[in-house]
């Protein structure tokens, strides 16, 4: 039987692959709107509180110390290493380890309550300092393939 | 239903710490701990919620002197449960043994709290509302409010059992997190809902863990996990007779040991301040954080990916 491309046939296949990109258009915005709700709070922190410097720059148990904090309160939902689990996202992202020490520690102190991000004002100052440190120290990890949905925040 | 033996009672104890034993070994298995930072505070509240997802299992005894009846040891377990970064909700089984008397189960509490503000301040409230379904056996003297007094608990386990207590208890919760110090004020009201008027009582509270700064290695008894406080609480009198007169009075030093396992003990020894109050009481608990609870009950209700 002889194939014939009818134009209803053309009309369908253009209409659907139109609706295919403008879906994945939509996925992509979607998945950078997402990215950006994420990380939007440390937009938010107050100028003063971003100006606070890391008084425990200079020790070096800070970044240890630190990881030892990360792994009893931090990593159940952060993920090992910071690099993000199913509750709560990387902090290995540009907009986590380029922002201010003292937005961090802005955002440790007051949480982010409405999204499931706890107040840790529990912890003393120096302890939030020391999760700060250690939180800088992992730096940006690899940007993941495009083409893989387990790499989103 | 029959008063237990002292056996009975034992047997009891026994299984209560049974249970929660079982379930933090089983939920040791999980791997799904979280280490609390918890303050040594038995009746006060601070503005700190169970993190969201976590179930605090805890189990707390109060053994108590009393004059012209026999002393009693009174316990309660409490799953404690973080709805949301703002909301914990928390559910409570009380019971008591009265000495050479009998052992009984007292009835289960209901109590929910509230954080209005999502961010810290100054000070941070926490609105606090409990509903208790207890009867006059009830010793765990979790809160002390209106007249309140040591003579209400000489009262035989046999009579005071059979009079039903339903009160809804509402709290107003002042806590402030600074350097490293916590201080806390919590004004109650209690309305019976039986014709009674509303009474009044009040905790005050202050704690601060022993080091300030993170050991930079994983350890048990490093003194950053242990929190040392002080607590006092009271009655306040009723609507009708407001004040201090013909209330009990307590100051309590305590200690809270936080393992980075998830376990937290607590002790603290209780001191009456006036005649009206018993002379000592011996409080401590042991609790059990599992961090992802919430998250374990999930995947149960979701299929396979």
């Amino acid at each position: 039987m002889k194939f014939r491309c009818s134009s209803l046939t053309r009309v369908l296949l253009v209409t659907g692959l139109a609706l295919g990109l403008k879906a994945q258009d939509a996925n992509k915005e979607r998945g950078q709107k997402e990215k950006e709700s994420v990380y939007a709070e440390l937009e938010k922190v107050p100028e003063k509180e971003r100006q606070k410097s890391n008084p425990l720059t200079k020790d070096p148990e800070a970044v240890a110390a630190g990881q030892v904090l990360f792994e009893e309160h931090c990593e159940e939902c952060h993920g090992s290493g910071g690099l993000g689990g199913k509750k709560a996202p990387s902090l290995r992202a540009s907009e986590v380890q380029n922002a201010a020490p003292g937005a961090i520690f802005w955002i440790l102190t007051n949480g982010v309550v409405r999204k499931k991000m706890p107040v840790w004002s529990k912890l003393p100052e120096p302890q939030r300092w020391q999760l700060v440190s250690y939180v800088k120290s992992l730096g940006i990890a690899p940007q993941p393939d495009p083409g893989d949905a387990a790499g989103k925040p | 239903m029959m008063p237990f033996t002292f056996a009975k009672s034992f047997h009891l104890l026994r299984l209560s710490i049974g249970t929660l034993l079982l379930s933090g070994f089983l939920s040791l298995l999980s791997s799904a701990s979280l280490q609390a930072q918890e303050n040594p505070y038995i009746v006060a509240y601070d503005h700190n919620l169970e993190e969201p997802g976590s179930l605090e299992v805890e189990y707390f005894s109060t053994f108590g002197t009393q004059r012209g009846a026999p002393g009693f040891h009174a316990f309660w377990g409490e799953f404690e449960y973080g709805a949301t970064a703002w909301w914990t909700t928390e559910f409570y089984l009380d019971g008591q043994t009265t000495f050479d008397q009998s052992t009984l189960f007292t009835g289960f509490r209901w109590e929910n709290r509230v954080r209005p503000l999502k961010r810290e301040h100054f000070i941070n409230p926490v609105l606090y509302v409990e509903f208790e379904d207890i009867n006059e056996a009830d010793k765990i003297l979790k809160e002390v409010e209106g007249h309140d007094v040591e003579a209400d608990q000489a009262v035989p386990n046999s009579i005071a059992r059979q009079q039903v207590v339903r009160e809804i208890e509402l709290k107003l919760i002042l806590s402030r997190n600074y350097k490293g110090w916590n201080f806390t004020e919590n004004t109650l009201a209690v309305k019976n809902l039986s014709n009674q008027p509303w009474e009044f009582g009040y905790a005050l509270g202050v704690s601060r863990p022993l080091a300030m700064k993170g050991a930079p290695h994983r350890c048990n008894f490093c003194p950053q996990h242990f929190i040392a406080g002080l607590e006092m609480y009271g009655g306040l009198g009723d609507r009708s007779s407001f004040g201090l007169h013909d209330t009990s009075q307590y100051l309590a030093p305590g200690l809270a040991w936080n393992l980075p396992s998830g376990w937290t003990l607590r002790i603290e020894p209780t001191f009456g301040l006036n005649g009206n109050s018993h002379q000592f009481l011996l409080r401590w608990g042991v609790s059990y954080e599992i961090s992802a609870f919430g998250g374990m009950v999930e995947s149960l209700f979701k299929g396979r990916e």
